[in-house]
């Protein structure tokens, strides 16, 4: 029997999306995602002021993305919606991370096998808890897999290398500006240029704040974090060339969407 | 995932931008039986049987503007609670008081909280302060049919203007709104006898501290000439609400910080029973 013209088997189809989606994720900087002492931080290197990557969801909720713009703007819309209806409907504190980290894995889930192209996003649900225990990071992918990451998470651009060095320098309950240093550290290529602060989004869901636990660190008191970390040891220049290499996805087993947590 | 008694429609819908910050437009597209029910038709009126909450007063000062309230709610003659709070923290930098039903000025209230912080999360960037109030105005005018049939709800709106650095304070009547008021301004039964001490108390750029002892007197006022109003309850140590918001936020005072002013003001009414004697000339 001949196979028509066209013809692809369904899993190909999965690897071909899996493989466009990791691509376009890849093409991006690095967000970072980790616990401090009081809660939890974001750092992002931005170069807009004014298009966020990290934001506000709900009192206790924080969001982080990587990847399209618009795609990741319409999960955070669609989730702030989903966090202030329940929020009305219940009480303030009936909205948890877990749901919403839920709700994003279903539409990704369905948005990955149902549609022609995947949203090319991977998105961080934070909560923060009354204590480092109740604190929780969700990562989730763009097929809809959750990760439940415990004390950090790094995706998008080089996200291995990023996770590699974060894992290297993160300790348990570290001041918020260790945190922020070794932040940097994980986005920082060995021997390479160090973000500009101007260019960085930085914010935290601290536990000890009011109402609302998510706060945006920018200007003035960022500068005074940053002032007050350890001066960065002296790192030793790399080897090879400054030049970047160019954008690939990352290595690894493709991801038919069919792996377990 | 779709069984998380999410109204129906919702999580399908949940992506779709519907054109607006409004959480209300929001709700009542989606989930319109979330939403106070504003057209119903009572078989009678029932004003009198349902808690109301009183008197609430408000004054600007230098940089900031301070709100306070006291706590009575009353049915009728009756008294329904002695510790009843109706000035409420709407976002960091603002606040409303409720006089009239205390049930729907509640709900109004956790309603409005929502739209605001909604608006802020939606769009990055905070409401202004006029468009705070013309908000308000519009739920005000959604529950004229309820007020018709005795279920009036009138807030008090104060916030902090950023770009002015200083206190605003809004007004409303039953249909809506908003009228700005200058200096200061009371709503509820006692309003009268409040407005009338503010009249004579209010100091232009006056301390906060001063101020807030401006409203611990003018609330005293109108307790002593109204029944609906309660003044404070020193036996069980129940005192007003002083909410205070200047450019480092919203912040409520502390039932300590509120008896010093309650504790100096009596002791000062020991000697003169009618409060603080203003000026002739």
């Amino acid at each position: 029997m001949s196979m028509p013209f066209g013809y692809a088997s369904p899993e190909q189809i999965m690897r071909d999306k899996a493989d466009y989606a990791r691509k376009g994720i890849a093409r991006g900087r690095s967000v970072v995602v980790l616990q401090y002492v009081d809660g939890i931080l974001f750092v992002a290197p931005n170069p807009s002021r004014a298009l966020h990557k990290i934001s506000e969801i709900y009192d206790r909720i924080g969001f982080a993305a990587v990847g399209r713009y618009n795609e990741f703007e319409e999960l955070r819309l669609g989730g702030i919606r989903y966090a202030d209806i329940n929020g009305y409907s219940y009480d303030r504190s009936d909205v948890t991370g877990r749901g919403l980290a839920n709700l994003y894995a279903s539409n990704l889930g369905r948005i990955f096998t149902e549609s022609i192209k995947s949203l090319e996003v991977e998105v961080v649900v934070a909560e923060v808890g009354d204590g480092p225990e109740g604190d929780a990071i969700y990562r989730l992918t763009f097929d809809g897999s959750v990760f439940d990451e415990h004390g950090f998470a790094a995706m998008g651009g080089q996200a291995d290398a990023v996770l590699g060095r974060l894992k290297e320098h993160y300790r348990e309950s570290m001041s918020l500006s260790d945190a922020l240093e070794v932040a940097l550290k994980a986005l920082t290529e060995p021997g390479g240029e160090r973000p500009p602060v101007e260019q960085l989004e930085v914010a935290v869901l601290d536990r000890n704040r009011e109402h609302r636990k998510f706060k945006r660190l920018a200007g003035a008191q960022l500068d005074r974090l940053l002032a007050s970390a350890p001066p960065p040891a002296e790192e030793p220049p790399a080897a090879e060339s400054d030049e970047k290499p160019p954008p690939t996805g990352p290595d690894g087993p493709v991801d038919d969407g069919s792996s377990p947590l | 995932m779709a069984k998380r008694d999410l109204p129906t429609g919702l999580v399908s819908q949940l992506f779709q931008n519907t054109g607006s910050s409004s959480f209300t437009d929001f709700v009542s597209a989606y989930a319109p039986e979330l939403l106070p029910r504003r057209d119903e038709v009572l078989a009678t009126p029932i004003g009198d049987q349902v808690p109301h909450a009183t008197t609430i007063v408000a004054a600007t000062f230098a940089g900031g503007v301070v709100m306070a309230g006291d706590r009575r709610a009353t049915s009728g003659n009756i008294i329904s609670q002695r510790d009843v709070e109706k000035v409420f923290r709407t976002d960091d930098y603002s606040c409303m008081g409720i006089a009239g039903t205390a049930s729907t000025g509640i709900e109004m209230a956790r309603l409005y909280r929502v739209e605001l912080e909604h608006y802020e999360k939606l769009e990055g960037r905070t409401m202004s302060v006029k468009g705070k109030a013309n908000r308000l105005a519009t739920m005000i005018r959604g529950n004229l049919a309820m007020a018709m049939q005795g279920l009036v709800v009138v807030p008090l709106f104060a916030a902090y203007d950023p770009d002015r650095d200083e206190g605003r304070i809004f007004s409303y009547d039953v249909a809506g709104g908003p009228y700005e008021r200058e200096r200061f301004d009371a709503i509820g039964s006692g309003s009268i006898f409040a407005r009338g001490a503010l009249k004579k108390l209010y100091r232009e750029g006056a301390s906060a501290d001063d101020i807030t002892m401006v409203l611990i007197q003018a609330l005293y006022d109108a307790a002593d000439d109204d029944s609906a109003t309660g003044g404070p309850d020193m036996t069980r140590k129940i005192f007003p609400i002083v909410s205070l918001i200047d450019a480092d936020g919203f912040r409520r005072l502390t039932d300590e910080q509120v008896s010093g002013y309650v504790r100096q003001m009596l002791d000062e009414r020991l000697i003169s029973p009618d409060g603080p004697i203003a000026p002739l000339r």
